[in-house]
């Protein structure tokens, strides 16, 4: 495989040379062609926006190149890129493809090359102000995020974090024709977006200096921000405590979380829906994957110190999220709305700082992408339907003479409210596992965020696609041209349900080391022992099921009926000695019982359910 | 302490009465190329003034920098140990000569010069660097003093050189008032400190300040405080910075520009040399109090800038806050902090001269218009649809705004991240957290700009000058002050139509800067070791 430079560079590459050749192509038609110059911005496919479309589709293969190359069952960082970039400061150029980012990776160019085709169908419009910045910042929001999700030096990754929002200030800036509001309006969203998420970026830069310069200090060896030298320098635990303090802030305004999301309604509305499909598909999924990648390795003691706290946000969140998204009428923030209450979900998994809820958490991302940015652009479609209108009440009807967009629409919203079936039910269900082990409250509690799920999203598909007919509405099928947009990611979602394990397989490795020192401060402490109740008794279950029978095959199909005939804690067992039965079949079995060795070191109940449960 | 001055005497016999020429040769190619600037003045013919004049003031300029090149490596006490040319003096001398090369360059067609006589402006110009360039290399009070005093004087006439415009007038005045209370102050507490531990030079101070235990002597303490305030008015530190905004809003733009940054490249460098060397031993004292002002400067700096109208006047409270930050390289008094802070002066340069040059160009552009529209050039209304009509400067003024915001992929990250990075080592994290928290607050003034410029759907009756419009320039009877012409030769004579719209000098100071603003946000190498000797030239850990 090529090194990883270049996947993260041809974006961002493409992108200057699509601005620098369309310039200079542009003057010269200008000189040529004054009287005509209207027919410069009809052409269906203008320079940039191919060049764009070579370039994320290249990315996507590299991607799913890098996908497929990826060697299951191991922890390790693979295809490594490691230069000095700064001796003075100690900052690697490092970058590098683990179990946590892999499949990210996979969703961030599957999602800007869905959403470059569908800037390209739609950019023609001559109303569409400065197509060729528009490509140059969304390539270059390409490669940021590419670069955030693959650095394994802090300060590169703060680099790349901080660098992804300025793209997305421009391309929010300036607007398009499924922008919505006014030009003051857009201009006050834009700066309210970048302040909200900078302010949160800030503080995590000041935190990861921080982190560098104490880790050398504690270390008293030379300074570097490199992850991997990191994690062996850990730092004090008051240190840590701030320091954790600051890159949740950042993490949960880029989420958004709930008290941080306000900059989230008027931004949603700012953005075209392009920008918006990779911006809610996968931005938000950064800062979540920094909960993984980076907080809960570097700052154990503090992800449990204050473990209680994110598991009330995410709550709040989830409860939130799912609330609000059951009374908008504007769909867009329906949406806006439900991924807050995802993210929550996603927070909840993570912080729920055992295997289980980390691997569902991370699992959920993939899935919270693939989802949302289908029907983000499923939206712009119904409102080119319903009058231009993407309120749910000037909806209605359209599934009548649009049959196959209903029947996208209908796979992405059962996939939404987590069916079983799909691979966001596999999702939540792990991460509500793993919080069941540490707090069984809470967990019962996040269960109502599962049901509100499909009020809301059935809500919105019924609402847009059977009842009355609209005043406004027009309805026909989709075109073929924005089933290009569609049918790559739905057939995505589709095998992510019938093959979840792909994703679960490749990222059990590195979630555990991922987790693996938090989980093992969880448990000493006052907050482990309250939590070590049920944690135990799922234990003793699991190790019953996995001494016994139900080895049936991990088709999710089986699980899914289980599940919902069975209540409470016998499903899970099945489901989770199901997954061992998978795995342990596969060649990862050596892998495995390295993984259960590991976990002996920590308390034995909470290591055995571990080491059975994956 | 007749023995501590024993080392030092027998030094200052054997060197004394040697002129160690090499060493003091890039003071003298700036000097000196005052004199020859001043003479070539004279002469008749137009053109000698409006283009050799600064060519020449170039090539002084470019002739310092190749001596300071040429000495690179070189660390000696230069005139009987009042200076001393090592990395720090020499590092600073280049960022201050390539404040004056852009200096130069936004002035060459400007009315500043014009009406104050070419010559007579590139001289003073050029004398106020020699000033800047002494004070980096001083090495006593004395030469402190000194350089002070040359640098300022030339500003002070040089914010008051566009003679017709009220508020340049007034600039200058106020610049004169303010600036000298503030040499008063430093001078008070100069002599305090001579009073105190009976020597003038630093490495005496440092060392009488240890031996007699008069780190924490009242005497001591209070001429610190009256240095601390003295250079706080040169730096322009809050609270002493009230002058800042009114100035840099009259003077003529390039000469805005080059206080904005030449005078912070040399008030930081005295900083550094006086409080990291010579009051060292005092440390404990000032540090928690410069750390205070350095807070309270990075609030009023970046609050200050949020409402401001003007251009320029926002990067007057900028460049308020800025220093700020750069003063926590300076308070933690380790060699980090000293690079730290070197580093950040030299990207300061790069990121305000961008700026600095696309006002200049915005300012000509508007007032060359054959109807002078009620917008002026420096307001945030010039820069509306800049990125339609003007690409070439819309994208300077962007990468200028966003590195000062401290953007990655920037210089100005790399800056920030450096003086956070010293902050922390040096025990100050909270100081680190404070830059920050004006990094966000600043972003509340910075982005508004980008904004302006790149927004669809600008307004597009922003008039588009051809690039023949001839600015009316008043002739010496329209002339609102005509008296005050003096005796500049520019305006004796007829003075003819100057030709604005296409400015490649000034278009040039913009792309070469926010280049260097982009490139060194990436590849910060050659910056990092520009720095590299900085720390231990100073003499510290």
């Amino acid at each position: 495989m090529p090194p990883l430079s270049i996947l993260i560079w041809l974006p961002a590459a493409c992108g200057v040379l699509g601005a620098i050749l369309s310039t200079f192509l542009d003057r010269g038609r200008a000189t040529a062609t004054t009287a005509s110059e209207p027919d410069a911005h009809t052409g269906t496919w203008s320079l940039p926006g191919v060049l764009a479309l070579i370039g994320t589709v290249i990315a996507l293969g590299l991607a799913i190149g890098y996908i497929a190359d990826y060697k299951p069952g191991t922890s390790g960082l693979q295809h490594v890129t490691d230069v000095v970039w700064i001796s003075e400061l100690g900052i690697h150029y490092k970058l590098g493809i683990s179990g946590l980012n892999v499949f990210l990776i996979g969703l961030t160019t599957l999602l800007f090359a869905a959403a470059t085709i569908a800037a390209n169908l739609r950019i023609q419009s001559p109303s569409t102000p400065r197509p060729k910045l528009f490509w140059l910042f969304f390539m270059i929001a390409e490669s940021a995020v590419l670069g955030a999700l693959l650095a394994q030096d802090l300060a590169l990754f703060v680099a790349f974090f901080d660098l992804m929002l300025i793209p997305f200030y421009f391309l929010t800036l300036f607007g398009g024709p499924t922008a919505r509001g006014t030009r003051e309006e857009r201009v006050k969203a834009t700066i309210k977006l970048v302040v909200y998420t900078l302010v949160g970026s800030l503080l995590m830069l000041a935190a990861a200096i921080a982190t560098g310069v104490l880790a050398a200090q504690q270390g008293g060896g030379h300074i570097t921000f490199v992850l991997s030298q990191l994690q062996a320098l850990p730092l004090s635990k008051g240190s840590q405590e701030w320091i954790f303090l600051f890159f949740a802030a950042a993490f949960l305004v880029k989420m958004p979380a709930f008290p941080l999301h306000g900059w989230m309604p008027d931004g949603y509305r700012a953005m075209p829906i392009e920008v918006l499909m990779v911006f809610s598909g996968v931005l938000s999924k950064v800062g979540a994957y920094g909960f993984l990648a980076i907080v809960l390795p570097l700052f154990p003691q503090a992800a449990v110190h204050f473990q209680t706290l994110m598991l009330v946000i995410a709550l709040v969140s989830i409860l939130y999220g799912s609330a609000v998204a059951f009374t908008q009428t504007d769909a867009r923030l329906i949406l806006g709305y439900s991924s807050v209450a995802q993210l929550g979900f996603i927070t909840l998994g993570i912080f729920a700082l055992n295997p289980q809820g980390a691997q569902g958490a991370l699992l959920q991302m993939v899935n919270h992408g693939l989802v949302v940015a289908p029907l983000l652009f499923i939206i712009a479609l119904l409102a080119q339907r319903s009058g231009g209108s993407e309120d749910i009440r000037a909806m209605g009807g359209i599934a009548f003479r649009a049959p196959v967009l209903a029947s996208i629409f209908l796979i992405v919203s059962l996939a939404t409210l987590a069916m079983p079936g799909s691979s966001n039910f596999v999702g939540e269900f792990m991460i509500l596992l793993g919080v069941f082990q540490t707090k069984l409250a809470i967990a019962i509690i996040a269960f109502t965020g599962v049901v509100m799920a499909s009020v809301y999203a059935l809500r919105l598909f019924i609402r847009a696609m059977h009842n009355r007919v609209g005043k406004d509405v027009d309805s026909r099928d989709m075109t073929i041209r924005d089933g290009l947009v569609l049918v790559p990611i739905v057939a995505v979602i589709v095998f992510m349900a019938i093959y979840p394990q792909l994703a679960l397989r490749r990222s059990e490795g590195a979630v555990k080391t991922a987790v693996a020192s938090a989980h093992a401060a969880l448990s000493p402490t006052p907050a482990g022992a309250l939590a070590s109740s049920p944690s135990r008794a799922i234990a003793v279950n699991s190790q019953e099921a996995a001494s016994g029978e139900s080895h049936e095959g991990a088709s999710s199909e089986a699980r899914s009926t289980e599940t919902t005939s069975g209540a409470g804690e016998g499903a899970y067992r099945r489901e989770g000695s199901a997954e061992a039965g998978a795995q342990g079949s596969g060649a990862t079995s050596s892998e495995h019982a390295s993984g259960e060795a590991s976990g002996q070191e920590n308390s034995k109940p909470v290591a055995k359910s571990e080491g059975h449960l994956k | 302490m007749s023995a501590d001055l024993a080392p030092l005497l027998a030094t200052a016999t054997l060197r004394g009465p040697h002129v160690d020429f090499a060493a003091l040769s890039p003071l003298i190619a700036l000097l000196g190329g005052a004199m020859i600037v001043l003479i070539a003045g004279l002469l008749r013919s137009r053109t000698v003034r409006e283009h050799v004049v600064p060519a020449l003031t170039l090539v002084a300029l470019g002739a310092a920098a190749g001596l300071t090149i040429w000495q690179w490596n070189v660390e000696k006490s230069i005139a009987a140990g009042a200076l001393k040319i090592d990395s720090l003096s020499l590092t600073l001398n280049l960022i201050l000569v390539a404040g004056g090369a852009c200096t130069v360059l936004l002035a060459w067609r400007s009315l500043a010069s014009r009406e104050a006589g070419h010559s007579e402006f590139h001289a003073l110009l050029l004398t106020s660097i020699g000033g800047m360039s002494l004070l980096s290399a001083a090495q006593n009070t004395v030469a402190v003093f000194l350089g002070i005093e040359l640098l300022s004087i030339p500003l002070y006439v040089m914010c008051a050189t566009e003679l017709k415009k009220e508020h340049s007038l007034e600039s200058g005045l106020k610049y004169l008032i303010v600036g000298s209370v503030g040499s008063a102050t430093l001078l008070y507490g100069l002599a305090l400190i001579y009073g105190a531990t009976g020597a003038t030079d630093f490495s005496s101070i440092s060392s009488a300040l240890s031996a007699n235990g008069l780190a924490t002597d009242p005497l001591t303490l209070t001429g610190i405080a009256l240095c601390v305030a003295g250079l706080c008015f040169k730096a322009s530190v809050a609270p002493f910075h009230q002058w800042t905004p009114d100035v840099y809003e009259g003077a003529p733009t390039p000469i805005t520009a080059f206080m904005a940054v030449a005078t912070k490249v040399a008030a930081l460098g005295v900083f550094l040399r006086l409080f990291d060397v010579a009051f060292i031993e005092a440390h404990a004292s000032w540090g928690p109090a410069v750390a205070t002002l350095a807070t309270i400067t990075i609030v009023v700096g970046n609050v200050g800038a949020l409402s401001q109208s003007s251009l320029k006047r926002m990067l007057a409270y900028s460049s308020v806050a800025q220093a700020g930050y750069m003063l926590a390289g300076i308070i933690v008094a380790s060699k980090l902090g000293a690079q730290a802070t070197v580093f950040y002066l030299a990207v300061y340069l790069f990121m305000n001269m961008a700026a600095f040059a696309v006002i200049v160009a915005r300012e000509r552009e508007l007032k060359s218009t054959p109807t002078p529209p009620l917008i002026h050039g420096d307001t945030l209304a010039a820069m509306q649809g800049l990125g339609r009509t003007r690409p070439h400067l819309a994208w300077p003024m962007t990468l200028s705004m966003l590195g000062l915001a401290g953007i990655p992929a920037t210089a100005g990250f790399m800056g920030k991240f450096y003086l956070i990075d010293a902050a922390v080592s040096g025990g100050y994290t909270w100081l680190g957290v404070v830059i920050v928290i004006g990094s966000m607050i600043s972003l509340g003034y910075y982005l508004p700009v980008i904004a302006a410029m790149w927004m669809s759907g600008s307004s597009e009756d922003a008039p588009s000058p051809s690039a023949t419009t001839t600015i009316p320039t008043p002739g010496p009877t329209e002339g609102a002050l005509p008296t005050l012409a003096g005796g500049s030769q520019g305006l004796d004579e007829e003075t003819p139509p100057l030709v604005a719209g296409i400015q490649p000098e000034v278009v040039l100071v913009a792309i070469v800067t926010s280049g260097a603003t982009l490139f060194f946000g990436v590849i910060p190498q050659p910056l990092f070791d520009l720095v590299h000797g900085v720390g231990s030239a100073l003499g510290l850990l």
